[in-house]
């Protein structure tokens, strides 16, 4: 019976693997730069309450530059992936740089099509970071 | 059980095959797909946008107001269409109004019936209400200082009736409730929580956005003082719904909204209502969304519903069973033989629902994952989430059968 589904839309299936690539599944299965870490300069954190998606970032500061960046949470592949990538991306990045980061760099780096329905969950590692950013800036 | 599925590519013999062909979207969408996500929003068939088509083109006018052919006409289509939904919910034409749906039909109610409830009142809900029926009590609550309770769930996903038994007390003022679960399918018995709300004075109310169109409803059979519906989750239009109000009951409550239509009389310091259901109707109704709703009503009543719900029946069992077969696949509903809506709920595991949706909607199935507006529910199931697959009289058993290739295609990309 899988058969007839499977003629239904003969395109589908690499359709289906655009999105989870393999380094995306990568990613999500051995997430990088994850673990809670203490003392650090500011942590924050945000949900995607309609996802579930759950991310805390940990940010250690050397020079007014990421020195450290890590992320603790859970969420859905594509956050996952997003974030895991994002902790490489920024290390070593001043504030003012990671907060020009904008959603086309965010999707560059993820190098896959992401419809309306999953925007969300591909940014919201970078508006964790950024919005920690903010916090940070006003606490000081 | 469904046999048809063996001769799929060859189509099948049942009238569900005939009802099929006339909903446009498969013939005139932009690719094939297996539209498993009716319970969210039914499709809509030929009858329906060809009478609204029809107000348009022949009698596009405002009702009850012009003294002329054409708004006489258009008056007697939406009339008309109030006339069928009486009948099809057993009420008397006067108890049905039109709202813009049951999002708008429960605020209506929630609104305008906790203006006499304060501290020491209690209304009670169930922990499977859908937002719609949650949020408006919930925030009215900490208005006006009444207590919100919350019927739990049974170990087997049925309403714990023994708790609903305990919780609806003299205290209780209104009582609302879900007729079917949105996420789990399960169908709560409302007569028996409407005796227990009128045992003590309370008035009852029945969501029944996913019962409407599934099944036959006789609101005096169901004893409900309201009932909610939605149109487009009945093969209607968007943007039309119903509030069902026992005449006594909506003659006692006040207007919710103001304007146009819904008054006999305006002086400069006060008015005079209109007769039920009209007071409720402020401003030009959605004329063609009534009219449309009328039609759907048509069509089902063609197709009869206890036809319709033994073919969403078969076909929900049909995907339990098929289901059942997955490793990492779990179900979330009430117990195999009990009344349950034409929908199933389930995670596979290892996977986020969204995941799997998004590698779903790149096979063309078309199902919701999420928490289904109803958050609370979740959480007292400890999930983020679910997919749901719901059905239609559109639904054939290939579109199952495209659902669980999609599952197997989505634990091999995941590799779990």
């Amino acid at each position: 019976m899988t058969d007839i589904a499977h003629d239904m839309i003969p395109e589908a299936a690499s359709a289906a693997e655009e999105i989870y690539k393999e380094n995306i599944l990568d990613h999500y299965r051995h997430p990088r730069n994850r673990g809670a870490f203490s003392p650090c300069a500011f942590k924050h954190r945000e949900i995607n309450a309609s996802c579930g998606d759950d991310l805390e970032l940990f940010v250690d500061l050397a020079d007014g530059k990421m020195r450290k960046v890590a992320f603790e949470g859970r969420g859905c592949a594509v956050s996952i992936a997003a974030v895991s990538m994002l902790t490489e991306h920024v290390a070593g990045m001043t504030l003012a740089e990671i907060e020009k980061l904008g959603k086309d760099a965010m999707l560059g780096l993820l190098g896959i099509p992401v419809g309306p329905s999953r925007l969300k969950c591909a940014l919201l590692g970078l508006k964790t970071l950024q919005n920690g950013i903010a916090a940070h800036r006003t606490a000081l | 059980m469904m046999t048809a599925v063996k001769n799929a590519s060859g189509g099948m013999a049942t009238p569900w095959s005939k009802a099929r062909a006339d909903f446009p979207l498969y013939t005139n969408g932009r690719r094939k797909i297996a539209y498993l996500d009716s319970a969210a929003s039914s499709l809509t068939p030929e009858p329906v946008l060809a009478a609204m088509d029809a107000y348009y083109r022949e009698c596009r006018a405002n009702v009850h107001r012009g003294m002329y052919a054409e708004s006489e006409d258009a008056g007697a289509r939406y009339d008309g269409a109030r006339e069928k939904i009486a009948a099809f919910l057993r009420a008397a034409a006067d108890e049905i109004v039109f709202t813009r749906g049951t999002t708008e039909s429960l605020n209506l109610l929630a609104y305008s019936l906790s203006r006499k409830l304060g501290p020491g009142d209690e209304v009670v809900i169930s922990i499977m209400e859908h937002h719609a029926n949650l949020v408006p009590w919930q925030q009215l609550a900490k208005e006006r200082g009444f207590a919100l309770e919350f019927i739990p769930l049974a170990a087997d996903l049925t309403l714990d009736m023994r708790a609903a038994r305990a919780l609806i007390t003299p205290k209780t003022k209104i009582v609302s409730v879900t007729y079917a679960s949105n996420v789990l399918g399960t169908v709560v018995p409302v007569r028996e929580l409407a005796d227990l709300a009128h045992a003590v004075g309370a008035v009852m109310i029945v969501d029944a956005a996913q019962a409407a169109g599934h099944r036959p409803i006789d609101v005096r059979e169901l004893d409900c003082d309201f009932l909610a519906l939605s149109g487009h989750k009945m093969l209607g239009p968007t943007g039309i719904g119903v509030l069902y109000g026992k005449r006594g009951r909506l003659e006692a409550l006040p207007p919710f909204m103001f304007g146009g239509d819904m008054i006999l009389d305006v002086r400069k310091e006060d008015s005079l209502w209109n007769e039920v259901p009209y007071k409720f109707e402020a401003g030009t109704p959605n004329i063609a969304g009534a009219i449309g709703l009328g039609a759907a009503i048509d069509y089902l009543g063609k197709l009869g519903l206890d036809a319709v719900r033994s073919h969403e029946r078969e076909i929900t069992d049909y995907a339990l069973a098929a289901l059942a077969k997955i490793p990492g696949v779990t179900v979330y509903g009430p117990p195999s033989g009990s009344d349950r809506a034409g929908l199933v709920s389930f995670t596979i595991e290892g996977v986020h629902p969204h995941d799997a949706a998004t590698v779903f909607d790149r096979q063309g199935v078309c199902v919701r994952g999420g928490h289904h507006c109803a958050m609370p529910l979740l959480r007292e199931l400890g999930l983020n989430g679910t997919l749901r697959a719901s059905f239609g009289v559109y639904t054939a058993p290939e579109d199952v059968d495209a659902l669980v290739a999609a599952i197997i295609k989505t634990k091999a990309i995941f590799n779990v």
